[in-house]
């Protein structure tokens, strides 16, 4: 999902950790204890988590993006403000998220290097433009519909800080996607060109959203080991079945098609069924080949680069006020 | 649609509105390119307070006038004439020390004008200086703060935050030049004048510059007209863009 591009646990380099520490350590799992920052863990646990954690941080960011492709241009004031209040949430759950990151040992600078030369990857969802007002809407009550599905589960992930930071992310989230849906019903309700733009606007993201929860089970070989150690909770499949379950409806009410012929309610399963994926264009998209990926890391290496003299100056000026205060000392 | 208030109350209130939409405006501008996430977030904090005295200050003119227009028709129904800002906040963000340097411009000059506000003869629009002026007293700070960094952090910071002030000052007279809207509403204990304001702004800012090492630019004769209607040609753009919906689905409701 938020950390869809995650394939990177490595049962052989488990089985080089000490068999007493590594059974310690799922006992404190299976117990449902939680794992914090100066405690034992295994190397790949923590590599496991590092990884998640920072794609999750990088795709906060990165997704401040394409929602902020519409705040100078909302709509009325009362829109502009909830936007731009939106997308400093989302600002917001990127540094909870990079400091939950560093309590495993690594910096924020260190991570910020590998987004930045392409080598960390973040949710394929914000490499689609946002094309129309709507947009605004469907971001919400999908993508961020679709990471509270994920997020949820992760408040009680077994590593403490990210649990933790979850906690906080999930009350934003869900408040995000309430108000995307309140969005998709005033556009809903408005005239025929503004549900023209909601149903654009579904056209587009609901096939990306429903990617958002990675591979199908069969073809995700590496989550044993995250489910092992309760960094997962669910499969993927079964978050998406869930999301789609919740979702379906939510479109029907609102007067919208699902763009997709397939999708059908099983009567005997009580869940809806959708029809076939495209994961060469997922595989595409994550790869760094969809419709904005460059783009996206471009503005994001743009603005660092644009801001390099205003943190040596902050940095200069700390250091002067430091040699100030031990002199004065 | 695009008459101006015939009540001065109502008439000076917009000034205010005006100003803050424009600069909220261009602090929306900073999302996602600030020099940090902080610093982003920062950022935000600042342009959602201008876009939430935006809509206190149209509101209570819309009231004032009588009730037949409401918040979006001042912001996304006008046109550039009407507006009346002065020029300071309309000029681009330019780099991180030309948006400090309005900024302490801005902050230096709207919280004593709020400060002295917050005792209108109009409870709603003394309530709203209040909160205003807690508001801006810190967009000072922040402002302040970074001025001071910059000024003196490297000497290139240092370099662009005397740039940033030497191309803003000319816009600085206009800000506390009073005409006679601002004259009718301070005598009716409305409103405040703007030329008794300056010695507050000389002092914050006064010493921001002096921690910031500095200098003062010397008062420049000045570049005016904002808040009579005549603007420089960045407001046709930021209204472009701002009313962009507005004007093209004028049947919609959002
Ligand atoms: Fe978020
Ligand atoms: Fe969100």
């Amino acid at each position: 999902m938020y950390a869809q591009g995650l394939n990177s646990t490595d049962p052989a380099a488990v089985e080089a950790e000490d068999p007493d520490r590594l059974a310690a350590f799922q006992a404190r799992i299976d117990a449902e204890e939680k794992i914090e920052p100066n405690d034992w863990m295994p190397a790949q646990y923590r590599r496991t988590l590092v990884r998640q954690i920072s794609q999750h941080a990088h795709s906060e960011v990165i997704g401040m993006q394409p929602e902020g492709n519409w705040v100078t241009r909302a709509p009325t004031l009362a829109r502009k403000a909830q936007l731009l209040a939106k997308i400093q949430d989302e600002a917001g759950h990127g540094l909870y998220l990079y400091s939950a990151a560093e309590t495993l040992g690594v910096t924020r600078e260190a991570l910020y290097d590998q987004l930045l030369s392409g080598r960390a990857k973040y949710s394929s969802i914000f490499n689609y433009p946002t094309l129309n007002y709507a947009d605004m809407g469907a971001i919400g009550w999908l993508v961020d519909g679709a990471a509270i599905m994920n997020q949820i589960p992760l408040c009680r992930c077994s590593y403490g800080p990210y649990a933790r930071a979850m906690i906080l992310v999930c009350k934003e989230e869900s408040f995000h996607q309430r108000q995307g849906y309140a969005i998709m019903v005033a556009m809903c309700r408005g005239s025929a060109e503004q549900r023209a733009m909601a149903q654009d606007a579904l056209n587009r993201f609901w096939q990306p959203s429903i990617m958002m929860f990675g591979p199908h089970d069969s073809n995700s070989t590496h989550s044993e080991l995250s489910m092992k150690w309760k960094i997962k909770r669910f499969t993927n499949d079964g978050l998406r079945r869930k999301f789609i379950d919740a979702t379906v409806p939510q479109a029907h009410s609102l007067g919208l098609t699902i763009p997709d012929p397939d999708l059908r309610f099983n009567e005997a399963t009580g869940h809806w069924e959708h029809g076939a994926i495209d994961w060469d264009e997922f595989a595409r998209v994550l790869g760094g080949d969809g419709p904005c990926n460059r783009q996206r890391l471009k503005h994001r290496r743009a603005a660092e680069a644009e801001g390099a003299w205003v943190r040596e100056a902050a940095a200069a000026y700390a250091a002067k006020r430091r040699g100030a205060n031990e002199r004065a000392a | 649609m695009s008459f101006a208030s015939c009540d001065p109350r109502a008439a000076w209130l917009m000034r205010l509105g005006d100003t803050t939409l424009v600069l909220g405006h261009r602090m929306t501008e900073w999302l996602s390119r600030a020099p940090t996430l902080e610093e982003d977030i920062a950022l935000a904090n600042l342009g959602l307070d201008l876009i939430g005295q935006t809509r206190l200050f149209y509101t209570r003119a819309c009231e004032l006038e009588g009730g037949a227009r409401d918040e979006t028709d001042l912001a996304y129904r006008r046109a550039e004439p009407d507006y009346r800002n002065p020029l300071l906040v309309e000029q681009p963000n330019g780099n991180f020390a030309d948006t400090m340097a309005r900024h302490l411009i801005f902050a230096g000059f709207a919280t004593p004008l709020y400060q002295r506000l917050a005792a209108s003869c109009d409870a709603e629009t003394a309530g709203i200086a209040t909160r205003s002026a807690r508001e801006t007293t810190y967009h000072l700070r922040h402002a302040g703060e970074w001025m001071i960094r910059l000024g003196d952090g490297t000497d290139e910071s240092h370099e662009r935050a005397q740039a940033a002030l030497d191309d803003l000052w000319p816009y600085v007279p206009e800000l506390f030049e009073a005409d006679d809207l601002d004259r009718a509403v301070a005598a009716s204990g409305f409103g405040v004048d703007p030329s008794t304001l300056r010695d507050d702004f000389d002092a914050a800012v006064d010493d921001v510059l002096a921690r910031a090492r500095l200098a003062k630019p010397a008062e420049p004769r000045g570049q005016r007209g904002g808040k009579a209607g005549r603007h420089s040609e960045h407001l046709g753009h930021i209204l472009a863009e701002l009313q962009y919906l507005q004007r093209a689905y004028p049947d919609a409701r959002w």
